[in-house]
């Protein structure tokens, strides 16, 4: 089986992919980046906390101009997962108003970025409507 | 003897193309503008703080000195993203309210005609060969594009589009609305880099940036200099009447941060931190949002104006959409909001904007503005947002006597 690496450290591969996020053992604030400390509480203990895959979009963007480099258009969206907001793309979905909405109900999905010069494949994440 | 501090002199260069100048020629048209305007030299100035955020360590503050008076007064050079004018200035103010001095200039300025997409980088975003972690985010590729957007249109279209989703109203056609009426307004702005009037239907099917933003609504590159001479109440009182009836009071200055909200590090939180600065400032003038003849606000895109509207507390919370339908913050409303034309249309060299807008303040608090006055103007606030974040509020009044 090819090996495989996830795009970022916080989404967990396997049968049930989903994120992980670092929670502050003293106030329960969840981050995804490495943390020195906690920047609402002054925390310096963390524990993983597992983000629920289900989600509503809270708010998006459809970007149709971006840096040289990055494919458009894509949906850029917040999505609410059991009150812990999440950023990603909005995926498997036509990039249009009239069919990503406010309030859309979405779950998380993976997807293949390829197989690198090692033979390892990276894979990333979005959400999809459920 | 009051601890009040005064705008003595104030100005803005012509925001647009500069081509044959560059940003120690900027500063230096806006600082010495600034000092006649108020009737002063370097030689009164105790302190001097500048900001020029694309060149954030080429220290234009002692380019500027070599320039127009190498007095030997410190110099603070600062940077805070789209808040760093604002930051100059409040960083003269709080020397003058130490006693530091009695006098000190602030200047910002930058050269940006032409530049592109700010936030998303310049740099072409590639992949390298082998999927390696690095980061904080220990990310084996770039995630612009692939993680949400880091470019700017796109994440203030998400914070209009949370407002909406919130409380809902806030269409497509609403946020354009709201730049067809900061580009009308440009109309009377000759100092505007942008003076165009669009229909509604220009704004709408101009090129998509970033769903609900397109082009027009996109605060425009360009070069520009503002630049401030602020003075303590003591020294006001022994210079000329005509000095002390063109001063305008700074009622607030504040600058805050963005406090820990959930949900902050994913997308920025513009808001919180607006509204604590606005808590502050009304609170230090004495002054409410019903009081404000004027408003210039950080509108770096149509999606932005909007939320403003809510954390500057213009209108009640969650009124944002029905305060702008009923007209209000049009130059003939109840509050008129970014008669200058705003970022949209104005433009927004970034470390000159929160100058300049206090500038657009001063200008008619003084009288001073022309066909644009807004009449009887007495009370006014200016405010910027850089992003990361930082906000500056400022409230300024016209001079009693
Ligand atoms: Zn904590």
């Amino acid at each position: 089986m090819t090996p495989q690496v996830p795009l970022v450290d916080y989404l967990s591969l396997g049968e049930h992919p989903h994120l992980v996020a670092h929670q502050c053992s003293g106030c329960g604030a969840r981050y995804f980046d490495r943390r020195n400390g906690c920047a609402n509480c002054g925390g310096t203990t963390f524990g993983s906390a597992e983000v629920a895959t289900d989600g509503e979009v809270r708010s998006f963007t459809i970007v149709t101009f971006a840096a040289p480099g990055v494919p458009v258009p894509f949906v850029s969206a917040i999505v609410d997962c059991d009150g812990t907001s999440v950023r990603a793309n909005l995926i498997n979905v036509e990039p249009s108003p009239e069919l990503v909405t406010l309030g859309m109900k979405v779950r998380l999905a993976t997807y293949s970025l390829g197989i690198d010069d090692n033979g390892t494949e990276a894979i990333g994440f979005g959400f999809e409507p459920s | 003897m009051s601890d009040d501090i005064w705008i003595l002199g104030i100005k803005m260069t012509k925001f647009g193309k500069h081509p044959d100048k560059d940003t120690v020629d900027l500063a230096s048209e806006a600082a010495l503008a600034a000092l006649a305007d108020g009737g002063v030299t370097m030689k009164d100035m105790g302190v001097l703080a500048a900001g020029c955020l694309m060149q954030a360590s080429a220290g234009i503050g002692q380019q500027l000195q070599k320039q127009i008076g190498q007095t030997g007064i410190p110099v603070y050079n600062v940077a805070n993203a789209c808040a760093t004018g604002a930051t100059a200035l409040r960083t003269v103010i709080m020397a003058v309210k130490a006693g530091e001095c009695d006098m000190g200039l602030a200047v910002g300025v930058e050269k940006l005609a032409g530049a592109g997409l700010l936030g998303g980088g310049g740099r072409a975003k590639s992949d390298a060969k082998t999927w390696t972690p690095s980061g904080r985010y220990g990310a084996v590729a770039t995630t612009d594009g692939r993680i949400g957007t880091d470019a700017m249109p796109g994440v203030f279209a998400q914070v209009g589009m949370e407002y909406g989703h919130r409380y809902g109203g806030a269409s497509f056609e609403l946020f354009a609305r709201i730049s067809e009426k900061n580009h009308a307004h440009s109309t009377l702005n000759p100092l505007a880099a942008y003076s165009k009037r669009f229909t509604l239907d220009e704004i709408m099917n101009d090129m998509m940036i970033a769903y609900p933003n397109t082009r027009p609504m996109c605060s425009a590159n360009c070069d520009g200099a503002a630049a401030a001479v602020v003075v303590s109440d003591a020294k006001l009182k022994t210079l000329s009447l005509e000095q002390q009836r063109r001063a305008i009071k700074v009622s607030a200055s504040v600058l805050t941060t963005d406090p820990w909200q959930e949900a902050c590090q994913v997308l920025p939180d513009v808001n919180t931190l607006t509204r604590n600065a606005a808590t502050t400032a009304y609170e230090k003038a004495g002054i409410g949002p019903e009081d404000l003849d004027l408003v210039e606000l950080h509108d770096c895109f149509a999606t932005a104006e909007l939320v403003h509207y809510d954390n500057l507390m213009l209108c009640p919370e969650g009124g944002a959409v029905d305060f702008f339908e009923s007209g209000a913050s049009w130059r003939d409303g109840s509050t008129p909001v970014n008669v200058s034309g705003g970022l949209q249309s104005k433009g927004h060299p970034i470390a000159a904007t929160g100058i300049a807008n206090i500038w657009e303040i001063c200008h008619h608090l003084r009288g001073e503005a022309g066909d644009r006055q807004i009449p009887g103007a007495k009370v006014g606030l200016a405010h910027v947002i850089g992003l990361g974040s930082a906000c500056g509020v400022h409230i300024l009044e016209k001079a009693a006597a």
